[in-house]
């Protein structure tokens, strides 16, 4: 470990601490705004694990956190089981299924991977919807657990910082090098010896796994789980959005843009429910144009100038 | 000189394109040691032949054994694992990485893997052989063209291949370049290497090459030293068209 490193580990434990101990401090309603940020972070980093190095933007997210929910929903509400059995199985059922996913969309590039990922996780959507309607009996999902706000948030915490240590372990690993070559130029990927088809397939199972996880964990906290709302297809554009502000082609870059942007949206929430959709296209739009390489890259733009 | 191993033999390869045979029933050795030259006009099919050999095109017929190992129908990262790398005719660099991490991404996944601290001293070595020592450090965007075809190369040589397949590595350069970038390849033929290469710049194919494959549509229509192919009158005709 050099002392670049050691340095971002030290960051890292304060920042994890400081995230630690705010539940805490305050409750009600900025540790409602802290769980939903703690959420999107363990989700917008996990995403950029595999989006950030292969270009490829996955509008999937939704997908695997809605099975996350809905297996929690369902395995307690129908078959009773527990709530950790069920967050176990969830996330292995998304692993599984972004297998499967990522094999059928290997030789999809650009738009059509963005435009078959979203296409799919409305499939999914439909699909459960569909069933739970016509075969499970229309009575709605509980999730009834003890747990608190602040139960729920230090879960999260967890989770992101499992996926900060897998994404630099990832990053430092071949896997990670394969997947940076890849991005680059995948004619190129292949005939150094990479098998790209798998790089691929083994990042994007990792995203869905962690999505999956985080859509189990969140799931007591809506108490009531319909199909159609935690397959969020909304869910799949503000984790982009949040990551490209951030700046994916850093680890930590995700993070910056998770804050700023919870604490807008909630104001946009709050203020304009009717017009989510409207002010989603309209930040996605203003920060491809003016910010496309996020916070982060306009920060290393200044530092990089001051330096010279 | 005693005859030595064949290391590729390719037996009959054909490519179609939809209606077009770009490579039409080809066959060649290549040997151990060896720099072989395919030479022919634009369009004959000699890139084909590259790509088919490193597995960026699927074969139409024919098949393509490397020492034991059939690479007829493998894809293109097992070929480079069984010790196939190449440069491309249009030269490709990756362009978000360090000029030392192009190097290392030649031999990270090679056959012979490197990795980690080992990885990174074997490309500086590497780099400085090819006299890219003192740009190791430089923005990879400012490398002249000349440098870039160097790198490209490096990556290649990284992985210790056993055959390494040059896709007109000599197109583009300067005259100045050109003697330099001959220099090179001789200095890799008397490492021993084993080197197929496409080329149109006729001194580098008198000077470097110890056998030649002629080709013209897709064919084969002649075989043998620089100096024979080159006197040969169906590869004059060719070249300078039916008068
Ligand atoms: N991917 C492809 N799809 C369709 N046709 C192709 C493809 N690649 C090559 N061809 C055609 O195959 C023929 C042989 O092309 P090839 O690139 O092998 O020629 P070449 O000998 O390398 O020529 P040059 O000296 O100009 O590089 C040409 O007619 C070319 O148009
Ligand atoms: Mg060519």
């Amino acid at each position: 470990m050099n002392s670049g490193e050691m340095k971002f580990l030290v960051i890292g434990v304060v920042l994890a601490l400081g995230a630690a101990s705010i539940p805490i401090v305050s409750d009600g309603y900025w540790l409602s705004i802290a769980t939903t940020a703690m959420m999107y972070i363990a989700l917008s980093t996990s995403w950029t694990l595999f989006s950030g190095p292969t270009h490829l933007i996955a509008l999937s997210t939704g997908a695997f956190f809605g099975i996350g929910g809905y297996l929690v929903g369902s395995g307690m509400s129908d078959y009773d089981q527990s709530f950790w059995l069920m967050a176990i199985i969830a996330p292995v059922v998304a692993t599984i299924l972004a297998m499967l996913i990522g094999l059928a969309t290997l030789r999809l590039s650009g738009v059509y991977f963005v435009i078959f990922t979203l296409g799919l996780a409305e499939m999914i959507r439909n699909l459960v919807s569909w069933v739970q309607n016509n075969f499970l009996g229309s009575r709605g999902l509980y999730v009834l657990t003890d747990f608190t706000e602040a139960h729920i948030y230090w879960m999260l915490l967890s989770v992101a910082t499992i996926v900060f240590l897998a994404g630099w372990l990832i990053n430092r690993s071949r896997l990670g090098f394969a997947l940076r070559i890849i991005g680059n130029d995948e004619q190129v990927a292949r005939h150094v010896g990479i098998n790209t088809a798998w790089s691929k397939v083994i990042l994007f199972m990792t995203t869905g796994f962690f999505a999956a996880l985080v859509g189990a964990i969140v799931a007591p906290r809506y108490s009531y789980i319909e199909p159609n709302v935690v397959f969020s297809p909304q869910l799949s554009f503000l984790v982009v959005i949040m990551a490209l502000l951030g700046g994916i082609h850093r680890l930590w870059g995700p993070l910056v843009g998770v804050i700023p942007f919870t604490l807008i949206w909630e104001a946009i929430s709050i203020s304009f429910p009717n017009s989510t959709t409207l002010f989603l296209g309209l930040s996605f739009l203003l920060i491809v144009y003016f910010i496309p390489n996020g916070f982060v890259g306009l920060f290393e733009n200044l530092t990089g100038r001051m330096r010279k | 000189m005693t005859p030595r191993d064949t290391i590729l033999q390719v037996t009959n390869l054909t490519k179609r394109f939809g209606g077009l045979v770009a490579v039409n029933d080809l066959t060649f050795q290549v040997r151990e040691h060896e720099v072989m030259g395919i030479i022919g006009p634009n369009g004959s099919g000699k890139s084909t032949t590259m790509n088919l050999i490193s597995g960026a095109l699927k074969v139409t017929g024919g098949s393509i054994i490397l020492e034991d190992h059939d690479l007829t129908s493998l894809p293109p990262h097992k070929i480079a694992r069984f010790g196939v790398a190449r440069t491309f005719q249009l030269v490709r660099i990756l362009p978000h990485l360090s000029v030392v991490e192009n190097v290392i991404a030649g031999t990270a996944f090679a056959h012979k893997a490197r990795w980690g601290a080992e990885a990174e001293q074997f490309a500086e070595a590497l780099l400085e052989r090819l006299e890219l020592g003192d740009k190791k450090n430089q923005d990879i965007g400012s490398l002249t063209y000349i440098d870039q075809k160097r790198l490209e190369l490096a990556r290649a040589l990284a992985s210790e291949p056993e055959i390494l397949l040059l896709d007109e590595w000599l197109a583009g350069l300067n005259p100045s370049e050109l003697r330099i970038g001959i220099e090179l390849i001789s200095q890799l033929r008397e490492e021993g290497r084993t080197i197929i290469l496409v080329e149109h710049v006729m001194d580098a194919i008198r000077s470097l090459c110890d056998r030649c494959v002629v080709m013209n549509s897709g064919k084969k229509i002649a075989e043998g030293t620089p100096a024979e192919v080159l006197s040969d009158k169906e590869v004059i005709r060719a070249y300078l068209g039916d008068e």
